[in-house]
């Protein structure tokens, strides 16, 4: 198996391994076989199409966590300019779970934040595969009140598997750091857009998720509780995950309809890891165009139509 | 052998003859220390037993009974019902454990919420009901904490809060999450305006009542020896494969790691909420408890009495 290639993408991981051997013949040899190299292709892409127009909820949950999937620190040099990252909560420590700076989007000054999973063994270690402790959500809460001082946007990138469950964040209060970060967003007076890039999950993601405006790629995944933790409670068994990913209904189509998510943001074909500068450039899109919309709102209708919204949720 | 196990059928004899020396109704046993205790006198001390001290997990309708006064009660939002938006279902359909849970409890679901008046001062008091589906919070309990809010914050009287809850509801999945961001935004409006909010941790609290409204209090309390965190003990333990430390997440932890102003024993809820809401409206010295006749000749509640001969208000001037 392609460790490169999920596995239901095995069929289109072994049409590209195809490809890449024609290739090397094709370097060498006179043959003319680019008439060949491009069928494959085309068959190649509409595999890709077929297989990824047919995902279950449970295939989602997976591309979310691919282990190319592009995370924050992927996006923000592509989607922003002048990212200065800002450390510390100023009360206990630097969480690397949760990376923030000020930055800017085509020129606009704006404070981005969001969860980092590390990419290398000693990068996830470093960054605890993101999942913050309360020092992470207080680092994050400090910049957010630091952007409504001087008039920053807050733009959220939302990829975690959750907050930290461990005897250390629990002791420093990790609901309480969450619960402040819900309580302040709601009323920071200022833009607040929230992306969810790859896995929103639980407590965890919403503690920087509460905003004017919240989307989520097209095969990015938000849920109340992992599908495998679902799983443990009500079947006794994580291997119900996919039954669990389905009844929670975790993808941005469900959460659209449910009237939670406010925007897909469409993905490269296979997924955005397979052409990351074209996922960074829709994201910078759509968060300019949502910019563009809330600030032409004054901020008093802004804030009260935040908390409308937050009202309504599940009505 | 006892005459009575001789006329008993053999196969009823011994089994299970010990636990029924505690016959139902009249007698309980104390689920920590296991001593018998006669029901009248452990509810005549809400159901604190009289023995060890440990505080029984009690339903949402007799935590209000007990905390607020006897008049002047009324219940509110009750027309709030659970919705099956993503129609769940695992083994068994949401719906059907929805119905099932509403026959065994006689709730709609798992928040009850009241007006009326501590110690004559007006306030809104809403209690989770832990037997049904272990308190979780779903839109039912995040619209109606929601509505109670906005009531007092309308109003401008205080609002109290006892949580009990496992978290989140997992059958309504997205929405039972957004309820923590909707009821921490209504939190935020009473602060901002001034409205106190008391948080009283019951046992158990966890997930996402924990990391929204229950600590989200001007003053958070806990009842003694109550288990409240984020993650449950078992999600840690299988994270860090290490066994957790004794008291780990109990009320005594968390007031040792800031996270609650204070534990206060049951009997003295009524009086020490009392005491500290006159404080924050301003109003001059409260009334011993008095709605509770029962607790009066308690030793407990005495103490708590004569603490409540408190300071008056500063003067705001300065």
């Amino acid at each position: 198996m392609n460790p490169n290639y999920l596995d239901f993408e095995q069929p289109i991981a072994e049409l590209e391994v195809k490809i890449e051997e024609l290739q090397l013949v094709g370097s060498d040899a006179d043959i003319n076989i680019s008439e060949e190299i491009r069928t494959l292709r085309e068959k190649s892409a509409k595999l890709t199409e077929k297989i990824y127009s047919n995902l279950s909820a449970w295939d989602i949950v997976k591309v979310a966590r691919h282990p190319q999937r592009p995370y924050t620190l992927d996006y923000i040099p592509r989607i922003f300019t002048d990212f200065d990252e800002l450390h510390g909560d100023r009360h206990f420590g630097d969480d690397r779970a949760i990376v923030g700076g000020t930055a800017r989007l085509q020129g606009r000054p704006v404070m981005v934040i969001g969860q980092e999973k590390g990419r290398a063994v000693k990068d996830k270690v470093m960054r605890n595969f993101g999942m913050p402790k309360p020092e992470g959500y207080r680092k994050a809460l400090r910049l957010m009140q630091m952007a409504e001082r001087f008039r920053m946007p807050v733009i959220t990138l939302i990829d975690t598997p959750g907050a930290y469950p461990g005897i250390d964040s629990e002791e420093r209060g990790i609901s309480e750091a969450i619960a402040q970060n819900l309580a302040v967003m709601s009323r920071l007076s200022t833009p607040v857009i929230c992306v969810v890039i790859g896995e929103g999950s639980s407590g965890g993601a919403l503690g920087i998720g509460v905003g004017d405006h919240l989307a989520m790629l097209q095969y990015s995944t938000y849920f109340v509780i992992s599908p495998e933790g679902c799983a443990n409670i009500i079947w006794k068994s994580s291997e119900h995950a996919p039954d669990a990913a389905q009844a929670m209904g975790v993808t941005s189509s469900v959460l659209q309809d449910l009237g939670i998510v406010d925007a897909t943001i469409p993905e490269p074909m296979g997924g955005a890891h397979r052409d990351v500068d074209r996922m960074a450039e829709r994201i910078q899109s759509h968060l300019v165009t949502q910019l563009e919309k809330l600030s032409a709102i004054p901020t008093d209708q802004m804030l009260e139509q935040r908390y409308q919204r937050l009202m309504s949720y599940g009505n | 052998m006892s005459w009575i196990d001789k006329i008993l059928p053999s196969g009823v004899r011994r089994e299970g003859a010990k636990r029924s020396s505690v016959p139902e109704g009249l007698w309980k046993k104390c689920v920590k220390c296991e001593a018998v205790l006669y029901r009248p006198d452990l509810e005549r001390n809400d159901d604190v037993c009289p023995k060890c001290d440990h505080h029984m997990r009690i339903g949402a309708r007799r935590r209000l009974d007990i905390f607020l006064d006897r008049d002047g009660r009324e219940e509110i939002f009750t027309d709030i019902e659970p919705v099956d938006r993503l129609k769940f279902k695992d083994k068994k359909r949401y719906r059907d454990r929805l119905s099932q849970a509403q026959k065994e409890t006689g709730e709609k679901d798992a928040l009850i919420a009241m007006r009326g008046t501590l110690a004559g001062q007006p306030l809104v008091c809403v209690a989770f009901e832990f037997a049904f589906h272990g308190g979780s919070m779903g839109y039912a309990v995040g619209e109606k904490f929601t509505r109670a809010a906005q009531l007092a914050l309308r109003e401008q009287i205080p609002l109290v809060c006892f949580s009990a809850s496992g978290g989140a509801r997992m059958q309504e999945a997205l929405i039972s999450l957004m309820q923590m961001a909707k009821t921490s935004a209504v939190l935020e409006r009473l602060k901002q305006a001034g409205v106190p909010y008391f948080s009283v941790l019951t046992d158990p609290i966890y997930g996402g009542v924990s990391a929204s409204l229950a600590l989200l209090g001007d003053v958070n309390i806990a009842e003694p020896d109550a288990r409240a965190g984020f993650a449950g003990p078992n999600i840690i333990e299988q994270t860090i494969r290490q066994k957790l430390p004794k008291g780990f997440q109990r009320s005594e932890f968390l007031l040792e790691h800031g996270a609650i102003d204070m534990i206060v024993h049951r009997n003295d809820m009524r009086d020490t909420i009392a005491r500290l809401l006159a404080k924050f409206a301003g109003t001059p010295v409260v009334e011993r408890s008095d709605s509770d006749s029962d607790s009066e000749d308690d030793s407990a509640s005495d103490e708590a009495g004569e603490a409540a001969v408190d300071y008056l208000p500063d003067d705001r001037d300065d």
